[in-house]
């Protein structure tokens, strides 16, 4: 608690929870989409666009900005209610989600919605994506960093290994990635469906300089982000223990949650536990 | 004789101090690619992605969405369908800026075998959204795609072959070569020859052949399979009522089905064969030999022609 702000703290964990919130709300109204992975990586996004990345929703094309690239796509409720809340399009677009002739599609699309810069959905993108991004702020001696999500399960594919040794080999220190580290993939868990572990070590290994934190932790994810901007000479790694469907007690580590939204039934228990939350965490501001 | 690798490389140089957002990336294929020739000249512009595709692509629309014009250059066959989800997504998706320029397209690749003679990638990226799909044929025109590519906005696959190749136009005809329209390279009235790319010369030569016995044809050089030039092929088509289309590619999905869906849809009545490979792998072989086995070459063009006119 000595380098941020209590006050601060606590205003991310509301928005945080405001922001699970429209994401029960959306996948609820949408009838389809994937609730768990959305849950889990919430903190880490809410954290870099209210906190931490150099950005003006009024710019969404400024060439100075950070970037954020969602690579584990099927999150994009998490990162619509971020963009919304931070003001790239008006929040009454998130109730159109997955709707045609809709700004929101099921996964990021480049063309379709401010704010957003990678087309991902098909896993395994984001990161070599990012390495380009990366390269070009190098070339043009910009300032800005370049910041990727990556779910765990998403590691399986081989090309996420390919970014990763470009971005080692090119020294792109201007690159930082999470994996959300939630142990669940579609299939099951993901030691059991193709295991990770260990994932530090693989990391390390490919050169990266690596943070091991709780994903769910504001001011955690905060520091690690500090630290990741001011390591030098390597990308870092910022792996986020997280649960997936966190937030609502009966989605948090059910893989049945991956990809199917609540009922009326679910939705109206979610709403109640995370408007309860954020009743308790307004009160201890 | 010039290859259009070479024309590749030269005009990268040239592009490269026109546009100082003009990046360049290659997959451990530059010395073929001639994508060295801009690595030697701009190092700090060049990115050498080792032997990972997929990221060199997604990377180069990552580059892409910063303003530059990025050039992914590898063999026909890793550059489409080795990558075909990155550029779904990264580049055709997206409408990134990205120019993938391939080389070794087509089975005069030779000896290395099926396995490197890419046959199928016109028809892979032609089904794209947002994809322009071009098959230069000499260096002159090659020279000039790689310019309109550089200079025009938008997703783009451009594909070469690896052999050298007789210089068709002159340097006075660069100004005449333009995305999305076809040229007219010899006139003639019995049949139309729309070809591209490495089949560009041997078409003209069995246009010179045939003329000699009386069969005046006509020869367009397809150099811009997508957008596909319609109105050029419904005037030839009702100009000369017979067309044979001829590309080194399968004959499925390429230029010669492109051609295909054009008459099919303006009910045109007129003789037509595509000439490519036939649904088949091929093998490793000379070029020369390859050709002549699978139905390429001067001789088979002439055949076809006699064969369908006869009809």
């Amino acid at each position: 608690m000595e380098r941020y702000d209590e006050r601060a703290i606590n205003k991310l964990e509301v928005t945080a929870v405001k922001i699970r919130k429209h994401i029960i709300e959306m996948l609820y109204k949408a009838g389809s989409g994937h609730p768990g992975g959305s849950l889990s990586a919430v903190d880490a996004i809410v954290a870099l666009y209210f906190a931490h990345m150099t950005h003006n929703p009024k710019k969404p094309s400024d060439p100075n900005r950070d970037r954020f690239i969602l690579s584990k796509g099927h999150a994009a409720p998490a990162l619509y209610s971020v963009l919304a809340e931070s003001g790239y399009f008006s929040v009454n677009e998130l109730k159109n989600l997955r709707e045609i002739n809709c700004m929101l599609q099921g996964h990021p699309a480049r063309l379709y919605t401010p704010g957003i810069e990678a087309s991902t959905g098909s896993l395994g993108h984001g990161l070599s994506f990012a390495n380009g991004v990366a390269l070009a702020g190098k070339l043009d001696e910009k300032k800005y960093n370049v910041y990727v999500m990556l779910g765990d399960g998403e590691t399986d594919e081989g090309q996420i290994w390919e970014a990763a040794s470009s971005a080692s080999n090119y020294k792109l220190d201007n690159l930082t990635a999470f994996i959300d580290r939630n142990f669940l993939q579609i299939d099951g868990n993901t030691e059991e469906v193709m295991r990770l572990e260990s994932v530090r070590d693989r990391w390390e290994s490919f050169g990266w300089h690596v943070i091991e934190i709780d994903g769910h932790d504001m001011e955690q994810i905060l520091e690690a982000l500090h630290e990741a901007d001011n390591h030098k000479k390597t990308p870092s790694l910022i792996i986020l223990n997280t649960v997936k469907g966190k937030g609502v007690s009966f989605m948090e580590n059910n893989v049945d949650f991956h990809g199917v939204p609540p009922n009326e039934m679910e939705y109206n228990l979610a709403m109640g536990e995370l408007d309860a939350l954020q009743k308790k965490l307004e009160a201890s501001n | 004789m010039m290859n259009p690798r070479n024309a590749y490389g030269e005009k990268l140089i040239e592009l490269g101090k026109k546009h100082s957002n003009l990046v360049v990336l290659d997959a451990d294929l530059s010395k073929s690619t001639k994508t060295i020739m801009f690595a030697k000249k701009y190092p700090k512009r060049f990115f050498e992605m080792g032997i990972a595709e997929a990221n060199m692509i997604s990377a180069a629309a990552g580059f892409a969405s910063c303003g530059k014009i990025a050039f992914a250059s590898t063999f026909a066959v890793f550059a489409t369908g080795r990558v075909y989800d990155q550029i779904r997504m990264d580049v055709a998706y997206s409408r990134a800026n990205v120019k993938i320029f391939a080389t070794h397209g087509g089975i005069s690749v030779g000896k290395d075998g099926a396995s490197h003679q890419m046959i199928e990638d016109i028809a892979l990226m032609r089904v794209l959204p947002n994809m322009t799909v071009l098959a230069p044929s000499d260096a002159t025109q090659t020279g000039k795609i790689v310019e309109l590519m550089a200079e025009t906005e938008g997703p783009m696959y451009a594909r070469v072959g690896r052999a050298n190749a007789p210089i068709i136009y002159e340097k006075e005809y660069v100004n005449s070569i333009e995305l999305g329209r076809g040229m007219i390279v010899e006139d003639g009235s019995d049949i139309t020859l729309i070809a591209c790319g490495t089949m560009v010369d041997p078409v003209m030569d069995a246009q010179k052949r045939l003329a000699k016995q009386g069969i005046h044809a006509r020869v367009i050089d397809m150099h811009t399979i997508k957008p596909l030039d319609k109105k050029l092929v419904i005037k030839c088509a009702k100009e000369t009522g017979a067309i044979i289309t001829a590309e080194e590619h399968s004959i499925i999905g390429g230029l010669g089905s492109a051609v295909a869906e054009t008459i099919a849809e303006n009910n045109l009545s007129v003789k037509f064969k595509r000439m490519g490979i036939k649904d088949v792998f091929c093998e490793s072989g000379d070029p020369k030999d390859l050709l002549e086995k699978y139905g390429l070459n001067e001789n088979h063009i002439v055949k076809n022609v006699k064969n369908l006119l006869k009809d």
